[in-house]
């Protein structure tokens, strides 16, 4: 049973790796704690003149780590349905798709409970649009895909941009906001509602990680193997849409996280969703926490908007996997 | 006394609008290396498709034991019929041992974990196919040979009744070719599997089947023993093209020669 054996200590490395990243998460949540506009040592953190400033940190943090996780879990679906090593919620347009539904949702005042309801929509219809500009012969175009995506994404966000300056709407947080993010809570009933959305969808998505095994390596493949692809590919989607739109209303619109995290997370576990998922919540969190860190203290009191850090690392990845890409081919 | 276990009965289907496969009958027996051989467009591949419930027939059905398999539940299936491919590239790095364990999953439950007994069965079946000393291997850092044992491993993982392969061997060099066909007569042999095999080469096909379909314009021109539809009539018909077939001295299986045209 030697055989069986070797499996279950590759479990334990896992197990292993997997304490020292909340380990890291830890630490990075007590960093973001302390470090701010304001530096304030971890032992005076909980008095009580401190108490205000350590709410505001915590709920920043809860953003960031729902923020992160959300968003490459969703490119990891995003990479295994369409088998596209690029493919992200921003990349594709969703993200701008939700932020242009949100934004409309805020001028004709709609109730913010409805928020991510109309960056849903949104976000749906982009997804609609992508796939259909990038279709030919009833077949997804790899190379289009992404392009159709930005393309997508570059025009909504123009809307965006018009539709936001045109209107003098305080709850619209101006055009910075929507296009690059941010992490500064102004709704915590929003927050919270958001972050059950993203955690159920999370669960949901986990739920279906023998299954997303199954269509990366081929769609066909997965058919032969019992699993209902078309079924499985839409209940995915709408939980990514719903996941992205759902972020986009507390946090604006935040590219390459789901590019970047869920492609070191498989160079360090492999592609197996079951440990994957885990993994890349992990280190998303950790990673977006960081940035957040970063968007406060480099220029205090100013606020760098986190999209600007997250694209500075995002891009060079970008570049990396699209050549290597190129070079399988 | 024959055993029937696939029985495909007017079955027409394709793609869109054309039609591809047009009314086929054909009684598949436990037991039988079948090999399915035809020119392009003939509907080799389109037949297999229909077989293993990628697309669905327009008209007509199969039975797997007497019961239409499209009124069987996908996973149930799977359990029974498992298909390997002409080639399967991967974008992922999955190790040889993940690929072979997905062959469980027709077996398995959503988010249920894989039990001593599937962790057997997948080692088995990489024995079977002499690739368990690949299994901590990437699956893209094989050679298609490797692959290919692979792949029919994960198939067999799925304890299937038939195994469908389309052109399992058509990427690999001859020696692999001999190595992945030798693999299926042992397990149609040793372990009764049935084997429904489409097949470009027709010495290769000769050589292994115990029996064959001949497929024109996706109708069956003929089907038999080896040496019933390897004739040089029946192949000059469908191919259109001029061969001379004669016996393999050793196996007494026949075997087609090319003759080129300026020879004639």
């Amino acid at each position: 049973m030697r055989f069986i054996k070797n499996y279950t200590v590759m479990k334990n490395n896992f197990k292993k790796s997997f304490i020292i990243l909340a380990i890291i998460l830890l630490l990075a949540v007590t960093l973001a704690v302390i470090k701010g506009a304001v530096n304030i040592p971890f032992a005076k953190i909980f008095l009580k003149e401190n108490q205000a400033i350590f709410q505001l940190r915590l709920l920043r943090i809860l953003a960031a780590l729902v923020l992160g996780s959300g968003l490459a879990v969703s490119g990891i679906v995003l990479q295994a349905i369409l088998k596209n090593s690029l493919a992200e919620p921003y990349l594709l347009g969703t993200s701008s798709g939700a932020g242009l539904g949100a934004v409309i949702a805020i001028i004709l005042g709609v109730s913010r409970i409805y928020f991510p309801l109309a960056a849903f929509l949104g976000a749906i219809l982009s997804v609609i649009l992508v796939y259909s500009l990038a279709r030919q012969n009833n077949k997804i175009n790899q190379q289009s895909l992404i392009l159709s995506g930005v393309i997508v994404s570059v025009a909504f966000s123009a809307i965006i941009v018009f539709l936001v300056s045109m209107s003098g709407n305080e709850a619209l947080h101006g055009i910075t906001w929507w296009l690059w993010g941010s992490l500064q809570v102004y709704d915590i009933k929003l927050l919270f509602i958001v972050s059950s959305v993203v955690l159920i969808g999370i669960i949901l998505i986990y739920i279906f990680s023998q299954d997303l095994n199954a269509i990366s390596i081929g769609e066909e493949e997965a058919m032969h193997l019992g699993v209902e692809i078309e079924k499985i590919k839409t209940i995915l989607i709408i939980v990514t849409s719903l996941i992205t739109a759902s972020l986009v209303c507390i946090c604006g619109i935040i590219g390459f996280v789901g590019l970047m995290i869920p492609h070191m997370m498989r160079l360090v576990v492999g592609p197996n969703h079951k440990i994957l998922i885990p993994f890349t919540c992990l280190a998303a969190g950790i990673f977006m926490v960081i940035c957040d860190v970063i968007a406060r203290s480099v220029m205090p009191p100013l606020e760098i908007p986190i999209g600007v850090i997250t694209a500075v690392l995002g891009a060079p990845t970008f570049i990396f996997l699209l050549k290597r890409s190129q070079r399988v081919k | 006394m024959k055993d029937t276990l696939l029985r495909i009965s007017d079955l027409t289907g394709g793609y869109n609008q054309e039609l591809i496969v047009k009314s086929i009958c054909l009684d598949i027996e436990k037991g039988d290396f079948l090999g399915i051989i035809g020119p392009n467009g003939s509907g080799k591949t389109t037949l297999l498709r229909l077989m293993s419930r990628v697309i669905s027939p327009r008209k007509g059905n199969i039975e797997l034991e007497g019961s239409d398999i499209s009124k069987i539940s996908l996973k149930n299936f799977c359990q029974r019929v498992a298909f390997v491919s002409q080639d399967t590239t991967i974008n992922f790095s999955f190790s040889v041992w993940e690929i072979v364990l997905m062959g469980r999953i027709p077996h398995l439950k959503r988010m249920q974990v894989e039990s001593k007994k599937d962790f057997l069965v997948a080692k088995a079946a990489l024995s079977m196919t002499d690739a368990l000393h690949l299994k901590d291997k990437k699956i893209d850092e094989l050679s298609s040979g490797e692959r290919q044992r692979v792949f029919i491993a994960k198939a067999l993982a799925q304890e299937p009744d038939v195994l469908l392969l389309d052109e399992p061997t058509s990427h690999l060099d001859i020696g692999h070719q001999i190595q992945v066909l030798d693999l299926l007569m042992k397990l149609n042999k040793d372990k009764k599997m049935t084997l429904v095999i489409v097949m470009h080469d027709l010495n290769l096909a000769g050589a292994y089947c115990n029996r064959m379909v001949l497929l024109k314009d996706g109708s069956v021109f003929k089907q038999g023993m080896p040496q019933e539809v390897l004739t040089y009539q029946n192949i000059e018909a469908v191919y259109k093209t001029v061969v001379v077939v004669n016996k393999n001295p050793i196996s007494s299986k026949p075997y087609v020669l090319l003759v080129p045209q300026e020879q004639r």
